[in-house]
């Protein structure tokens, strides 16, 4: 089948710093795919790049098939693509329904109206209730951000990213500084997404990676060591010896 | 939280929002010899609910809002005393669409960039404009400013008066409509949309807003509005001089809503209100002070306001805080 999203000798360098070596990398319709790689590898970069945030040095990324290299990020995000990020990136003053229900108007095309008062548009909120309810966090709709324990602002997170439908969902570290417990239960709601939404994720927990992804590309300083499904990542010796083998955490 | 629309928020108009009005017809009644003053606040207040869309709303910093306010007054003044028209409103429109055509395009080059080197561009543009005002003498009056300005009774009816009866119920009529609009406008999606550009700029672009296109749009609408606002002095005055442009009217206008209350609507209105109400009392008193008081004020505000008056009131007042809806979670 078709990959849905696409990379083409992608590089990517800050100064003589090379964080993207000549990536090769193919998402299919509905896959799960894991990014592991060290702190630093350039997993975080390679995400900046196919959303549009940041300009590849050279190289071609492809969405659907077509070429958007030079597309910006609200045109990625149109034809299917969603991130989320590995720091939290909230709207940290505003409600929990409203960080949702952005997102949800830009989808729908409703963010340019000028006229009726926002809480009159029923079905944005409605929509984002709803999925908000699936994340379980139904009872805290109108709580800011700022007032939201950190593992609720990792889901509102997600939330966000699946408010705009992506056919294509990229996940850094979605579980990022949450205990175990509650890194699980994300793991979890992702495994419910829906399984046409082909999803990227970084993760550097390997039980969560193993449980997860069909298929997993290891990335160390900028280039692609190894791509393969779990059994021949986790059988490969370099990959030890670059990753497994050492004990951290981002 | 500050005070703002959004989708949980109940948009209807609370009682403490006609005060205003109530107000400004007081006044109308009760002080006729402060007539001329009134039009002026009012016509502040337009300028700076202007700005509050920008700054307050979506987040743009500008030291360059006396760009539009300038460009309305002067358009409004020549299309009366050069062209000879004399219906307000088309000494309006033009103000509005001059403006408007100025904000878009300055706002197409400017609004890529951000914090001190945006400070400084709007500064630079409103500074280009008092240059060219300054030198078009043939068009301007250049410093003598420009007089000869006439505005035929509003709707046919309404002549401007000496007592400035006319003058200033035609300002509180345009104030009202302009904050009909503005206040439509940010309890609607769109409102909504750019507190999420003010919030988090990183995740509007990763929902998909175009946010550079959604600035030139809020940027030209705002021009538009102090244009308006600019058009208003002319007709008030019958007269424009240079000091509507450059920095001086775009910092003072910054100092009023900073005072008032930013991102919060009526901060808009309380900010004019009392500094030129205070600026009528004292800097004519006290003319050596007036600049030291407002610059202490000023850093009072900051370290022990950031809401400025309106956060104040809040504070003690709990009727004006904007009421989270329960029905919103209901639904
Ligand atoms: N804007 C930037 N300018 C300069 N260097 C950068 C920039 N962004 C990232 N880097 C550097 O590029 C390298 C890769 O960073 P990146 O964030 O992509 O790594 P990562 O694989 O996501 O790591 P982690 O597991 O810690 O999240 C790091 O050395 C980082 O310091
Ligand atoms: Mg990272």
């Amino acid at each position: 089948m078709d990959a849905v999203l696409e990379t083409r000798s992608l590089c990517k360098s800050f100064g003589a710093l090379t964080v993207a070596q000549n990536i090769d990398f193919r998402l299919r319709p509905g896959e799960r795919h894991a990014l592991i790689g060290p702190n630093g590898a350039g997993k975080t970069t390679f995400v900046n790049m196919l959303m549009g945030a940041l300009r590849p040095s050279s190289g071609r990324i492809l969405l659907g098939g077509d070429d958007v290299t030079r597309a910006p990020q609200a045109q990625r995000v149109k034809r299917g693509l969603g991130r989320t990020f590995q720091i939290n990136s909230l709207f940290r003053n505003l409600p929990v329904l409203d960080n949702v229900a952005l997102a949800v108007a830009e989808r729908r095309r409703i963010a340019l109206r000028m006229w009726r008062a926002a809480g009159s548009y029923k079905e944005i909120i409605e929509e984002s209730t709803q999925l908000l309810a699936t994340l379980g966090l139904a009872g805290d709709l109108t709580t800011p951000i700022v007032d939201l324990p950190y593992g609720k602002q990792r889901l509102v997170e997600i939330a966000i990213a699946l408010g705009l439908r992506p056919r294509v969902l990229l996940l850094d570290e979605p579980a990022a500084g949450v205990p175990s417990a509650e890194a699980e239960r994300i793991l979890q709601l992702l495994e419910k997404l829906p399984p046409e939404i082909a999803i990227l994720i970084i993760e550097h927990d390997m039980d969560l990676v193993f449980r997860f992804a069909r298929r997993i590309t290891v990335l160390v300083q900028g280039e692609v060591l190894l791509e393969g499904t779990p059994q021949e990542v986790a059988r490969d010796r370099r990959v030890h010896d670059v990753y497994l083998g050492e004990q951290h955490h981002g | 939280m500050m005070h703002g629309g959004g989708y949980t928020v109940d948009a209807r108009i609370r009682w403490p929002e006609w005060l205003p009005w109530i107000a400004a017809l007081a006044g109308f009644f009760l002080l006729p010899e402060y007539l001329s003053l009134g039009a002026r606040i009012l016509i502040y207040i337009l300028f700076a609910l202007s700005l509050d869309l920008i700054l307050g709303y979506a987040g743009i910093i500008t030291l360059g809002h006396s760009a539009f306010f300038g460009l309305g007054a002067y358009v409004a003044g020549i299309v009366s005393a050069k062209l000879g028209i004399t219906d307000a409103f088309v000494q309006m429109a033009a103000a509005a669409a001059a403006a408007g055509l100025l904000g878009a395009l300055t706002g197409a080059v400017i609004l890529r960039t951000r914090a001190l080197t945006l400070l400084m561009l709007t500064l630079a543009i409103t500074s280009i404009i008092l240059e060219i005002a300054n030198k078009a003498t043939w068009l301007t009056g250049g410093a003598d400013g420009l007089s000869g300005v006439v505005v035929a009774p509003i709707l046919g009816a309404f002549r401007f008066d000496l007592f400035g009866r006319t003058a200033f119920l035609y300002c509180l009529a345009v104030l009202f409509l302009g904050w009909l609009l503005a206040r439509r406008l940010i309890y609607s999606p769109f409102g909504a949309m750019l507190t999420g550009i003010r919030e988090n700029t990183q995740r509007m672009h990763a929902i998909g807003a175009p946010v550079y296109w959604r600035l030139v749009g809020v940027y030209t609408l705002s021009a538009v509005m102090a244009g308006v606002a600019g058009a208003l002095l002319t007709q008030t005055n019958q007269f424009v001089g240079l000091n509507v442009l450059g920095f001086e009217p775009s910092g003072e206008l910054l100092v009023m809503l900073i005072l008032g209350g930013v991102g919060r609507l009526y901060g808009a209105f309380i900010g004019p209100v009392a500094y030129l109400i205070a600026q009528d009392l004292l800097a004519k008193q006290f003319p050596e002070y007036w600049y030291l008081g407002i610059g202490l004020l000023l850093v009072a505000v900051v370290l022990f306001a950031r809401g400025g008056i309106l956060g104040l009131i809040d504070k003690w007042m709990p009727f004006s805080k904007p009421a989270a809806s329960a029905k919103a979670s209901a639904r």
